[in-house]
């Protein structure tokens, strides 16, 4: 990125970050005009939008206040407050369980031992390129036929913990690779054996540095406990689904539940933000480079 | 193994149509993505917040609640459409939030000193992004791109949770009719890492055509 002076005038006179001082400067009389054309065109266009769909919404009735009453009741929100939580169990955990998967898959991808490594390697490719749902279905129609049928927890868990361990494996992975060598080389220098090395040097380390993609990366798999859905596994969603089914109030019920999800990932996605934010002002830099856009 | 033998026109259909799925979505998340990464980098206050709205809704609810809320919920307000190109609708408008942000992180890493030119020449804002940065924005990440087509085919499996038979759906159903779940999972299985395998060469080749050494 240029430092020159006329960029750094220009960012300090409009008081904009990154972006905007790219693609325009400080606007004059004519530009200020045009700015407020285009305001006042989208704010039309939004409002335009906004009157279409609550049309659409009144034409079929969907506004009648008592549609919506509903959820302005405690038992309502009881009921979904109950799925939310089982949303949170089968999230916290599927991320236990894929976080420990994943940093066995990361240290086996890099261990000395081909026989280690080619598995491991061999997993994270295979499992990153086939749907989620597909291993759900594997886990609801296959396994029962051989005779392992699990408790319906465990049915959207372990399907999630499988391939969401292919994802963490390769943050840990670039965590690890972004550990300077030396720190292995000290800790061995020290007597230590590889594996306590690893454990007691470069893993803390590793893991502090890949923290806002992990943190990504599990509001991704709370994400993926919607296929509970599919499961029936009364989860946020599917509680949805099923006091839909009881009380005919589809859409409102589903927007109550997009707008749940939204508030909690939204929050994540914040602090995974903030977090990078605290990095990025720390000495190590080379594990953004490394690690993959979660 | 002939279980797969027997019903390969099924499951030709479920990969033809998991294909369709993925490019439709693909082509609709790339103008979607590239409006709103414009958006959030013009000088139009309104524009931008509107573009954050955007990518920060559709990415921070689940692809399956958009799904079900449009499949079932549209009709429910009069808004009829098929089935397939619901489908299609929601995953392109969700992956167009991921493209959008790929695409500001291109935009962001092209020199100041080109945007500037381009202004010094007398360019617009629109003429100076289609012309001069996004050119260049979208060569450098082509890679993540790549990745973002391979989360797309990934996230059309969801589609058979609302009833559009693709490959995932069509082998459910292949199952459910023979029962000999291992053979047909992993042949739908090995068509999703066929397919990958595609998108990954495709994404290697632009690549390297493509790369500009700065």
């Amino acid at each position: 990125m240029s430092t020159r002076g006329s960029t750094r005038r220009t960012t300090r006179r409009t008081g904009r970050r990154g972006t905007a001082r790219l693609l325009f400067d400080e606007p004059g009389p004519r530009g200020r005009r045009r700015i407020r054309i285009a305001t006042a065109l989208t704010v039309l266009a939004g409002l335009a939008l906004a009157a279409l769909a609550l049309r659409q919404f009144a034409a079929n009735g969907q506004l009648d206040a008592d549609r919506w009453r509903p959820y302005g009741t405690w038992p309502m929100w009881r009921y979904l407050l109950e799925g939310l939580r089982s949303t949170a169990e089968a999230a916290a955990v599927s991320i236990a369980l894929a976080m420990a998967a994943g940093v066995a898959l990361a240290l086996g991808r890099l261990s000395p031992s081909r026989w280690i490594r080619l598995p491991s390697a061999a997993y994270v490719e295979v499992v990153r390129t086939i749907p989620a749902l597909l291993l759900v279905y594997v886990v609801l129609f296959a396994l029962p036929r051989y005779g392992l049928d699990l408790p319906l927890f465990w049915k959207l868990a372990v399907p999630l913990s499988v391939s969401n361990a292919a994802a963490f494996a390769e943050i840990f992975r670039a965590g690890i690779r972004s550990v300077e060598r030396g720190q292995l080389e000290a800790g061995l220098a020290l007597g230590l054996t590889r594996g306590r090395a690893m454990q007691l040097i470069v893993l803390p380390q590793a893991a502090r540095r890949v923290l806002p993609s992990l943190v990504g990366q599990s509001a991704g798999l709370l994400k993926d406990t919607s296929l509970g859905y599919v499961v029936s596994y009364a989860e946020l969603l599917y509680s949805g689904k099923v006091l839909a089914n009881y009380n005919h109030l589809l859409i409102q019920t589903y927007l109550v539940i997009a707008l749940i999800y939204l508030v909690i990932n939204a929050s994540l996605s914040k602090l995974a933000r903030t977090l990078e934010a605290r990095q990025r002002t720390r000495p190590s830099r080379a594990v953004r480079e490394a690690a993959p856009a979660a | 193994m002939n279980v797969i033998t027997d019903h390969l026109g099924e499951f030709g259909d479920g990969l033809l149509l998991t294909v369709e799925l993925t490019l439709l979505s693909l082509a609709g998340a790339l103008a979607a993505g590239i409006a709103v990464a414009a958006a959030r980098v013009s000088p139009v206050r309104v524009l931008r917040a509107a573009g954050m709205a955007y990518v920060e809704t559709l990415q921070n609810v689940p692809l399956l609640v958009w799904l079900v809320l449009a499949v079932f919920g549209l009709p429910e307000i009069g808004v009829m459409a098929g089935l397939f190109t619901t489908a299609t609708v929601v995953i392109a408008l969700y992956q167009g939030a991921y493209t959008a942000e790929a695409i500001r992180s291109g935009i962001n890493a092209v020199p100041a000193g080109q945007g500037e030119a381009a202004r010094a020449l007398g360019l617009t804002f629109v003429q100076s992004l289609r012309l001069v940065v996004l050119p260049q924005a979208l060569r450098t990440v082509v890679q993540p791109l790549g990745n973002i087509a391979i989360m797309t085919l990934m996230n059309t499996a969801l589609a058979a949770a609302v009833g559009v038979v693709e490959l995932t759906a069509a082998a459910n159903r292949v199952n459910l009719a023979e029962a000999q779940p291992i053979w047909i999972f992993v042949t739908a299985g090995l068509g999703y890492m066929a397919l990958s395998a595609v998108v990954g060469l495709v994404t290697g080749t632009l690549e390297r055509k493509l790369a500009i050494l700065r």
